[in-house]
């Protein structure tokens, strides 16, 4: 498909360096988890999971993302979308957990809205490094949400995994997890060791070339799974015994260890 | 099948720069039934590839531009290492570079890993200085294939662009300088413009078109190639299903390259092969040879 040209009709300042920017284009049919590729005119296309039917939620970190910073409502962007594998989503009789760092929230936002929306009970992690940046704690509002900072300006002084560490996961039916991925990582290595992996789903980010599931940009080792079109989201059991937590490939494909 | 130095599995072949950047990714295409894996061209030096858009599917096939990223052959050897050591399918290099110097300095540097073949790319429509840069000049063509086949001890294969008025000319330069087999075709010259936005929709601003697009051209190409020249063509472009491939292999194509089509299935090698075999028995022939070129003598 060819991009589709799309207005800003909102933009939200969510923190210093996050914003969720609106379009008039909706994705009906996007499963949460999903991604859209962002095409931001004369600078470069870059993926976005949605963090709504019409919205992206993005931090500012190179050049794509800060050329976005400066468009306001009416200008447009091109998106393609929506693309790869979204979360499972719930059954209605089934425990969630979410765990969710930074902006690792956006992706699983959506997720917590259908289940607030079908009634069904959530208890949630969010971490962020100060009180400042707490991504969609109202979205989150669904069951118990433990809020971590880094710096311990609110809720818990510490990481996700500290959280995480004191909390009994045998009763969660399913677990979503999104985040940087050394947050993930060590959130893996938690649940495996309980052994609950299976239950899990992560949201990873590569970097896509292509976007749609040919060039091979973003496989991972070492099944050569696509992040781009067998993910974003990956069962755990999936990761198991893969490049995740260890490294990813720039734009060249060199390696680069975490 | 023995084609051109090397021993196929099967006639179906993925084609350059898809799923080519990872041992592991082409060892998976492999297990998916590929006949043989080639990789992404490979350079002198890591290169980043041009920015995004690069690769965006059109209402007729797929346009890219991606600008020949590659972590340089320092930076793949392993990666061919991991590919061979994950399947049974025969590797076969890409490699590309601004003169014979440096395509030799890449097929050298690959060497150490073993690959079965290499495949020069004289053909990539996008990256300046590279790939259809020299390969429209069959003098060059003539001194970079001359170089590389004198360089290493494998068969060396030359895939052709087909942007160039007559396409033989570049062919027999190759066979010329001692090429194995000519590929043909790499993607045509193309671009997609947003028209409400008004900018050219690649980074790159134009690319090469693949897909259903571009199959009459490389059917061509192949035709004519096949009458020229006396080494292997292997057909590659636009091949989404059985009855491509064997449209190809009866213009005069040994084997056939697959690329965009993955993109629809990645077990399109399996498919393929089912289907070229069930046509075999239908119209009474025992193997892929006994068809290539047919075409030719219907006259």
């Amino acid at each position: 498909m060819r991009p589709i040209h799309s207005k800003i009709t909102e933009i939200i300042e969510e923190s210093p360096n996050v914003r969720t920017f609106f379009f008039d284009t909706h994705f009906e049919t996007a499963i949460p988890g999903q991604f859209v590729m962002v095409w931001v005119h004369g600078t470069d296309e870059v993926p976005m999971t949605l963090s709504g039917k019409n919205s992206i939620t993005v931090q500012k970190v190179g050049d794509a993302t800060s050329r976005m910073f400066e468009l306001g409502i009416g200008d447009h962007m091109g998106l393609r979308g929506p693309f790869g594998r979204g979360f499972t989503p719930p059954e209605k009789d089934e425990k969630v957990l979410f765990i969710a760092g930074g902006v690792g929230a956006a992706p699983i936002a959506p997720l917590a809205d259908i289940i607030k929306a079908r009634g069904i009970e959530g208890h949630t992690i969010l971490g962020s490094r100060c009180c400042d940046e707490i991504l969609f704690r109202e979205r989150f509002a669904c069951g118990r949400v433990d809020i971590t900072t880094d710096d311990g300006s609110e809720g818990r002084s510490g990481f996700v995994t500290d959280q995480l560490a004191e909390t009994d996961t045998s009763d969660y039916d399913r677990i979503y997890v999104c985040g940087p991925e050394i947050m993930m990582y060590k959130v893996f290595e938690i649940l495996k060791t309980r052994d609950v992996h299976v239950k899990t789903e992560f949201s990873l980010h590569r970097y896509f070339k292509c976007g749609i599931g040919v060039c091979g940009a973003c496989s991972m080792d070492p099944e050569g799974l696509r992040v781009c079109r067998d993910g974003p989201v990956f069962n755990g059991s999936e990761l198991e015994g893969s490049e995740f937590g260890h490294y990813e490939r720039d734009s060249s494909g060199c390696k680069c260890h975490f | 099948m023995n084609i051109a130095g090397i021993e196929l599995k099967n006639p179906t072949i993925l084609a350059s720069g898809i799923m080519g950047t990872t041992g592991a990714a082409l060892a998976r295409m492999g297990r998916n039934g590929a006949g043989a894996l080639v990789t992404k061209s490979i350079g002198p030096v890591p290169k980043k590839g041009h920015n995004n858009p690069s690769m965006v599917e059109l209402e007729c096939g797929y346009i890219n531009a991606m600008g020949l990223p590659n972590p340089s052959y320092s930076g793949f050897c392993e990666e061919i290492g991991i590919a061979k050591s994950k399947t049974d399918a025969p590797l076969i290099a890409s490699i590309f570079g601004g003169d014979s110097a440096e395509f030799t300095e890449v097929a050298r540097g690959l060497l150490s890993s073993k690959p079965d073949c290499f495949e020069l790319n004289v053909s990539c429509p996008h990256a300046e200085g590279y790939g259809a840069s020299v390969g429209t000049d069959p003098d060059l063509v003539h001194e970079i294939t001359a170089s590389v086949v004198d360089a290493v001890d494998v068969p060396v294969w030359v895939k052709l662009t087909p942007n160039v008025t007559d396409i033989t000319s570049i062919g027999r330069a190759a066979e010329t300088a001692g090429a194995s087999a000519v590929v043909a075709i790499n993607t045509v010259r193309g671009m997609a413009i947003d028209i409400h936005s008004g900018y050219p929709i690649l980074g790159n601003r134009f690319g090469g078109l693949s897909g259903p697009a571009v199959k009459p051209v490389a059917v061509k190409c192949v035709y004519d190639l096949y009458k020229a020249l006396d080494v292997p063509v292997i057909g590659v472009g636009g091949i989404t299903c059985p009855q491509d491939a064997i449209e190809m292999i009866l213009a005069g194509a040994s084997a056939v390259e697959i690329g965009s089509a993955v993109h629809d299935d990645t077990q399109i090698f399996e498919t393929i092969n089912k289907g070229i075999d069930a046509y075999l028995q239908k119209y009474g022939y025992s193997k892929t040879e006994d068809i290539a070129g047919l075409s030719h003598e219907m006259i």
